[in-house]
């Protein structure tokens, strides 16, 4: 494996001083905002959503304090909505799920020998937005504006604007805003681990994090989109008053339930994985020995993930759906038990083989575990539909849902804390203070939630800011209250522990002599995150590889230099990890920040129904969207390649099924079909609930005539532009062109023509849901055709602006990946509304 | 209790809470107290379920102490894997399997005849709308009269079977009474059926279950289990409209206009906007569940609901005297009277 050249100290410090020039941050008080490397970016996203931990458990201790006593008056039942509510949405939406991105970000490339993800901008992008719809959501609560109808916002009660206020706006679109951002995120973490992995690294010796990071992040893909959807519907009925959810109007408030939950439920999972992940890395490092049962526990999380789309009606098991629905989704809310019950046995296999070196970080798995188990099997016991009638929406679930929740998710991530704070800053956090931090947890968690169990079977409902002093709940409300403090207190060791950390000395590389890639990292921080890309024979190849550290440090691997002064990393195939070619990274710059705020003005604007100002950020948007992808995206390299090392010689501009770009897309897109897929189930849900749907007075809008139009048209452009592909990649650069041209055209001739349908025959969507999901259906089409035709013209300007040639097509290449996805949306939205009514 | 807090062990803790749940345990509302049929089959779910739930996570606890202790390499790959096989997926599979077959059967429902009471309950921001009838004269669908109207009070029979149907008009609620059976979302737009059968004649208390608003907390409802003979008594005596004295309260009733919201059976006021008044007095809380239905509270609560009952629909009467508005409480009671004569 040596390497003649790499002898030589005198070039090794100049490649050094190379790669620490190229990956420095920018400096600055201003400028260092504009870095994007995932060490800045993954730091920044950490803190804050820590920063919105802390924030939500304030609300919480207000809460608890309220109700440590009966018939108390400390807060007015509206501060206390508000308070529930934003407790609730904050800790899953800016702390839970942001939290497992963020730290997926800082150790993901480390774990995977990259030199940072495949797009560090689009990173930065996403932290930028949870940053302002964050601080926009939580802010709202001190002008007494927050959301206030609970975390899942259940409407009739939440969409009439009789009956809730701006708050509700604040939730949707803020919330919204971050989920776009999450999407981002899951595009990034996905590439990420498929394609930046190191040469050899095949998916079955995948370091187990990485392994969970692209299950949750397929999770994030289908899970959120139906929530876009909802929120699309939620959205249009509160601003434009039209009737999806108002059972006057032929809406049904539980279509939202089915929208949510279809998200919900996966998303408790979403938060749990992260966390096993952790476990995941620590317990073979703490049990000195590789990790018992791999594929076990790739096949559990896999499991559990396919099974987690499968429980969402659990959540609604007092809605008087039929029975034998109700029996299904018992038994398969039982059946997901069976996968996290095989992932916790594989750790005590893996310990009980091993030799168990105590430290802090297990003492953390060791208690989130007890409590995981506790709150698993009150899931068990909720998951049977007769306990859950009585159980439901009382304290029980309260009680359940946060020892699942710090079982599985806050106390594994201070496991986590204490043991990556090392790798992250050089330095060991305290032993004695995170000792003492734990049982405070620990102690404080079962004394708070413990008592809630009974609380809740003695007839106390959830969402109650006060409760009558004759229910005898004073007693176990007062445990709670106290235990709810004596958490705060642990949390509040931990945050010392933090601070008193840069005082530190610094801890030794690797302290914990972990056998995993991201120990690697140095405690004297270097950007470049790894010297050389390793040669990955092992799952811990720090133990197993032979003189492996050295030969990392001393450059003997891949890509050891940064000759041109780019940030640059590798792409290897997605099965057999075999490099594929080098991509040129994206540079610290403004633009993610500046879109992130351009975009954060449309939803915020359309908050405030300043609906042209709104159109205004939109347009910013669109521009800024597209400077970024002009001057950063597919851009034709100096040479076609260039050498990594080992005589090995990669291309520098690679398109279609191999480039990360390519996948970036399919994966959106993918994102972008279920969200479709949300409203059309809305179509079919309304359709099942009515005897006649559509309604006879409405029994011949819009027509098969102008669906069938707008269809042909989609259909016409995707055709060209795969053909403008084909001809394109084999020389026919005008052909190409005219096809485009022509694509470009049926795009935005498809635009008023889904429009016509309803619009013609005079479907007024606020009458009752069928005209209104019609003209949902259609319009999501026609963004989607608008979106097709600004996607051509792009193409066509890189084109004629010489920016795209037949050798270097990524542009037209992902373009059509997007055409597919256009062309079935079309062909699902416009058969629906056009010919499911002949049917019907 | 202190002491415990500092002990570092779950069982300390959970000591202490069981002491709390005995000094504090209610009857009239609560699953762990039943009253019908169905929270007592719960209840022994609930049992079994805990126990076994408590056997595990001791189990596991167990193994878990054990396989820290134990000396590198006491575990070989393949037992280790066996155990995996065993303890993680056969186990469960075989004890969760036996529990579905178990427990499931239990969400079939009573049956049901066609001469049983039906009670349809709507729920209102933050209160309660009843109407009694019998499944076989339709009065629940509007086509008949319903046998009589109510709100914010349950009556029923200990023994017989009784169908709930339940809905909604604003917004999602949810029926539940703990004592008595599981709970029951009421959602507009559609209408769920609740089935039970009462045991033990009493008075208890049901409460929303689901956030339905400003004063979700404060939406609760008495439920009244009578022996068979004195809830037919009952039914019969208070169909017939109660007489009135035509005093001052019934002068102020006309003058306030209470008529358009609300219904005293007997006179013009008809109105089903608020809830129904014409067994006011016979009530054994006020304002759904929160007050007291003494006079005082009465009055207090017609002149300003807000104070007791934020978001409430009803208008504030901060004109009325105190004085008048104790002579309209007084009246508005004399449903007690007429039933004692």
């Amino acid at each position: 494996m040596s390497l003649h050249d790499q002898d030589d100290p005198a070039l090794r410090a100049a490649q050094e001083q190379r790669l620490r020039e190229v990956w420095a941050p920018p400096k600055g008080l201003f400028l260092r905002w504009t870095d994007t490397n995932n060490n800045q970016v993954g730091n920044w996203y950490v803190l804050t959503a820590f920063a919105f931990m802390l924030f939500a458990g304030v609300l919480a201790l207000i809460m608890r304090t309220q109700l440590a006593v009966p018939d108390n008056d400390l807060v007015g039942p509206g501060t206390f909505n508000q308070l529930f509510t934003l407790h609730g949405s904050v800790m899953m939406f800016l702390f839970a799920v942001p939290m497992f991105e963020a730290v997926s970000i800082i150790l993901l490339p480390q774990l995977l020998g990259a030199r940072d993800l495949p797009f560090p901008r689009l990173s930065a992008f996403g932290y930028w937005s949870f940053l302002i719809g964050g601080v926009f959501v939580s802010g709202s609560i001190f002008f007494d504006a927050a959301p206030d109808g609970g975390w899942f916002m259940y409407p009739p009660l939440t969409t009439r604007t009789d009956l809730s206020g701006l708050g509700a706006d604040i939730w949707m679109l803020g919330l919204s805003f971050i989920e776009v951002s999450s999407v981002a995120a899951a595009v990034e973490l996905i590439v990420g681990v498929l394609q930046c992995r190191p040469p050899g690294m095949r998916l079955n010796l995948m370091p187990l994090y990485a392994w969970y990071i692209l299950v949750v992040a397929v999770m994030i893909l289908f899970a959120f989109p139906p929530l876009i959807a909802g929120d699309v519907l939620f959205e249009m009925e509160r601003l434009l008053d039209w009737p999806f959810f108002d059972a006057s109007r032929g809406g049904d408030p539980l279509l939202w339930q089915h929208l949510f939950w279809i998200f919900g439920h996966p998303e408790v999972y979403i938060v749990f994985l992260p966390s096993i992940a952790l476990f995941a890395m620590l317990v073979p490092t703490f049990a000195r020995r590789h990790l018992l049962g791999y594929p076990w526990i790739v096949l559990a999380a896999v499991g559990t993930a396919f099974l987690s789309f499968g429980l969402w009606v659990h959540h609604m098991f007092a809605t008087g759906l039929p029975k034998i629905s109700l029996g299904f989704f018992s038994a398969a809310s039982e059946a997901v038990a069976i996968p996290t019950a095989v992932q916790i046995f594989v750790f005590i296999v893996t310990l009980w083989a091993g030799r168990v070196v105590w430290s802090t970080p297990l003492l953390y798995a060791t208690g989130s575990l007890a409590i995981f188990v506790i709150g698993g099997l009150t899931g068990v016991m909720v998951a049977l539909a007769p306990f859950d009638w009585q159980a439901h929406d009382t304290y029980f679930v309260v009680a359940h849902l946060h020892y699942v929740l710090i079982g599985g998710t806050l106390m594994p991530l201070f496991a986590g804390l204490y043991y990556y704070w090392p790798l992250v800053t050089g330095k060991k956090l305290s032993d004695r203070l995170g000792r003492t931090a734990f049982w405070l947890i620990f102690v404080g968690a079962n004394l708070c939630f413990f008592p809630m169990h009974l609380s809740g079977l003695e007839g106390m409902p959830r969402r109650v800011f006060t409760y009558p002093a004759d229910l005898g709940l004073g007693g176990l409300n007062m445990a709670s209250t106290i235990g709810s403090f004596v958490i705060a207190a642990g949390i509040a060791v931990i945050v010392l522990d933090l601070c008193r950390s840069p005082w530190r000395q610094m801890a030794p590389r690797n302290p914990w002599q972990a056998g995993t890639l991201e120990w690697l990292a140095h405690p004297q921080d270097e950007n470049w995150g790894i010297r050389s890309i390793p040669l990955i024979e092992s799952r811990y190849p720090i133990w197993d590889q032979e003189d492996f550290v050295r030969k990392v440090d001393e450059g003997r691997y891949f890509l050891p230099d940064a000759e041109e002064g780019r940030r640059e990393t590798i792409i290897t195939s997605v099965l057999d990890a075999r490099p594929v070619s080098v991509i040129r990274l994206g540079a610290p710059s403004w633009k993610p920040m500046l879109t992130a705020l351009a975009l954060g003005g449309v939803f915020i604007l359309t908050t405030y129904h300043l609906y042209w100002l709104a159109l205004v950020s939109g347009v910013a948007t669109l521009a800024m969207v597209l400077w970024w992808l002009w001057t950063g995206t597919a851009e034709i390299p100096e040479k076609p390649s260039k050498p990594i090392g080992h005589g090995m010689e990669l291309p520098l501009y690679i398109s279609g099924g191999a480039s990360p770009g390519w996948w970036a897309m399919f994966i959106t897109m993918m994102a972008d079909a279920t969200a479709f897929s949300g409203l059309l189930f809305g179509y079919f849900f309304f359709w099942t609930r009515h005897a006649d749907f559509p309604p006879p007075d409405m029994a011949a809008a819009p027509g098969i005539f102008w669906p069938m139009i707008a269809l042909m048209l989609a259909l016409a452009g995707w055709v060209a532009t795969v053909a403008a592909r084909e001809i394109h990649a084999r020389g026919g650069i005008g052909a190409g062109r005219l096809l485009l041209l022509f694509g470009l055209a049926t795009s935005l001739a498809g635009v008023p023509a889904g429009l016509a349908g309803p619009w013609l025959s005079g479907m007024d969507p606020a009458t009752h849901s069928y005209p209104a999901i019609v003209w949902t259906l259609a319009i999501w089409t026609c963004l989607h055709a608008a979106v097709a035709a600004i996607m051509q013209a792009y193409v066509l300007a890189r084109s004629l602006a010489g920016r795209m040639t037949p050798h270097h097509d990524a542009d037209i290449r992902n373009v059509t990946v997007y055409m597919h996805f256009f062309a079935l949306t079309a062909a699902c939205a416009y058969a629906t509304i056009g010919l499911f009514p002949e049917v019907a | 209790m202190r002491k415990s807090i500092a002990a570092p062990s779950v069982t300390l803790a959970s000591v202490t809470v069981a002491t709390l749940v005995l000094a504090g345990c209610n009857g009239h509302q609560s699953a762990l107290a039943p009253f019908g049929l169905e929270a007592r089959s719960t209840l022994w779910l609930t049992a079994v379920l805990a126990a076994g739930g408590s056997v595990i996570a001791l189990g596991m606890a167990a193994i878990y102490f054990v396989a820290a202790r134990a000396p590198e390499g006491k575990l070989t790959h393949q037992s280790g894997m066996r155990l995996v096989l065993w303890l993680g997926a056969v186990v469960p599979t075989v004890v969760l399997t036996a529990l579905l077959v178990w427990a499931l059967p239990a969400m079939r429902p009573l049956p049901t005849g066609d001469s049983d009471l039906h009670i349809r309950v709507e729920g209102e921001q933050f209160w309660w709308r009843v109407a009694y009838a019998r499944s076989d004269d339709k009065g629940l669908n509007g086509r008949t009269e319903p046998l009589l109207l109510s709100a914010n009070e349950v009556r029923l029979p200990v023994g017989r079977t009784v169908v709930f149907e339940l809905t909604a008009t604003d917004v999602i609620h949810s029926f539940w009474i703990p004592g008595l059976a599981g709970k029951m979302d009421m959602i507009p737009g559609r209408t769920n059926r609740l089935v039970v059968k009462a045991e033990k004649p009493g008075t208890y208390r049901g409460v929303c279950a689901e956030f339905c608003g400003l004063s979700h907390a404060l939406m609760a409802f008495d439920v009244i289990a009578m022996e068979p003979a004195a809830f037919d008594a009952w039914l019969t005596a208070a169909r017939i409209p109660p007489r009135r004295t035509q005093d001052r309260g019934a002068a102020l009733f006309a003058r306030e206009g209470c008529g358009s919201c609300h219904a005293l059976a007997g006179t013009s006021a008809q109105a089903r906007i608020g809830p129904d008044l014409t067994r006011f007095g016979e009530r054994l809380t006020l304002g759904a569940g929160i007050l007291e239905p003494t006079d005082g509270h009465t009055a207090a609560f017609i002149r300003d609901p807000h104070r007791f009952k934020p978001g409430a629909r009803m208008p504030a009467y901060t004109h009325l005297t105190q004085e008048e508005a104790l002579a309209l409480a007084r009246w508005l009671k004399q449903t007690k009277a007429e039933n004692a004569r």
